[in-house]
């Protein structure tokens, strides 16, 4: 059963009010895709039934939710542009140069949440590496939730609208219902596992470029050491670490040296002779 | 710097004409392309943005971005599409056309701001 007009307008009155979206008639299938589990949970048989009750008996704890199946978006295409950015300027030109001979490129996007950084990682190797140049792409996370939507590469108008260039989402997604799916073509190089990176963690082999942001701010000094030192070992020792904008190895694990790039900054692993007593340790404490 | 937004929707005009605002450009509001020409005709400079809705009467926003592509005198004019057509296809009509950007109605605030981000209007959250 379809929404009516006045559930519709209730809805998007709603989510206007609340996180100033505008829903116009014609959106009534993106309501109905974001509620039906929100609907579900609460037993209702319909999204249209669940509308009418929360309109019949409004709740703020039911209203929050709404608005957060209506609007959340965990994380975006290139988000916070700059890493992104010394991935095409300084990143990836280096690496054409080192990699010259294996011409294969091995990256990281730990932490992925739902797959928008790998995809946009992919879409950047995609454009940039020359002919004859392979590369692959691991995505993880702790949620085997949102590693589903990563797997499967399909997001909607409102995630497409952030942050992707409309040129790569005409060139990388297909269109596929109310969703925007990434191309086979990108989803190929691809992968996702579920990681705990607050655990030891599985042979992964090593990384050319390993993207690790905003994870460390949610840990205690001794746990970002410990990730820090897992991350790291997984690093190639010419490997480019990226960190988000709030985050710093510094004060942390003096193994990495900072290297400033535009307006963002990139951690490559000091040449094991120059490191200095504490890092030391902290090598041979991993055991 | 200023900001044409252009859509036959007052409450939209209301909503993109904030959101401008909030980013520090002036706003100059027209309810369809040709009216946005006219717009542009009378104003002494040549306004920085325009954000532009697609299915208008008169004269529709696609029309509109050709126009103003054919004349030397707005090159510098940045222009993103906010609208309900959502088709690929459509999307490639209005680059080909000349539209720097595109957004697909629904949208939140945060979206039109990581555009003009995009496009270098725009640096943490403030007009560049």
């Amino acid at each position: 059963m379809t929404l009516t007009a006045g559930e519709f307008a209730y809805i998007s009155g709603l989510v206007r009010r609340d996180a100033a979206i505008v829903l116009e008639p014609g959106k009534e299938y993106l309501v109905e895709a974001r509620l039906m589990p929100l609907a579900r949970q609460t037993g209702a048989a319909t999204v249209s039934e669940f509308v009418t009750r929360a309109q019949q008996r409004p709740e703020p704890d039911v209203h929050r939710r709404i608005v957060d199946a209506l609007t959340t978006n965990e994380t975006s295409f290139f988000r916070d542009g700059e890493p992104f950015t010394a991935m095409t300027g300084m990143v990836l030109p280096e690496l054409l140069t080192s990699r010259s001979t294996t011409r294969h490129l091995r990256v990281w996007s730990a932490a992925c949440s739902s797959g928008q950084e790998a995809y946009t990682l992919a879409m950047q190797l995609h454009d940039n590496l020359p002919h004859g140049w392979t590369y692959e792409i691991l995505g993880t996370d702790i949620s085997t939730e949102v590693l589903a939507r990563a797997e499967a590469g399909r997001y909607s108008q409102l995630e497409v609208n952030r942050g992707l260039p409309a040129a790569a989402l005409v060139k990388h997604f297909e269109r596929v219902g109310s969703h925007w799916q990434v191309s086979p073509n990108l989803r190929k190089n691809v992968s996702f596992r579920r990681l705990n990176l607050a655990a030891a963690l599985p042979a992964l082999g090593q990384f050319d470029v390993i993207f690790l942001r905003n994870v460390l701010i949610y840990f205690d000094v001794a746990t970002k050491r410990a990730v820090l030192e897992r991350v790291g070992s997984l690093l190639k020792p010419d490997g480019w670490l990226f960190l988000g904008s709030a985050e710093t190895t510094i004060g942390i694990d003096d193994r990495f040296d900072r290297v400033v790039t535009g307006r963002t900054s990139a951690y490559r692993l000091r040449p094991a002779g120059t490191r200095n007593g504490a890092a030391t340790l902290g090598m041979a404490g991993k055991g | 710097m200023r900001a044409l937004v252009i859509d036959d929707s007052r409450a939209m005009r209301l909503i993109l004409a904030r959101i401008a605002r909030q980013l520090g450009f002036d706003v100059v509001e027209a309810g369809n392309g040709q009216e946005a020409l006219d717009r542009l005709e009378e104003l002494d400079t040549v306004p920085e943005l325009a954000l532009i809705d697609w299915n208008m009467p008169v004269m529709n926003g696609l029309e509109f971005v050709s126009a103003v592509r054919r004349d030397t005198k707005y090159k510098a004019m940045t222009l993103m599409m906010v609208t309900t057509e959502s088709e690929q296809s459509q999307i490639v009509r209005a680059l080909a056309a000349g539209a720097h950007e595109y957004v697909i109605k629904p949208f939140t605030p945060d979206a039109i701001v990581e555009k003009l981000a995009l496009l270098g209007l725009v640096k943490n959250g403030v007009q560049v």
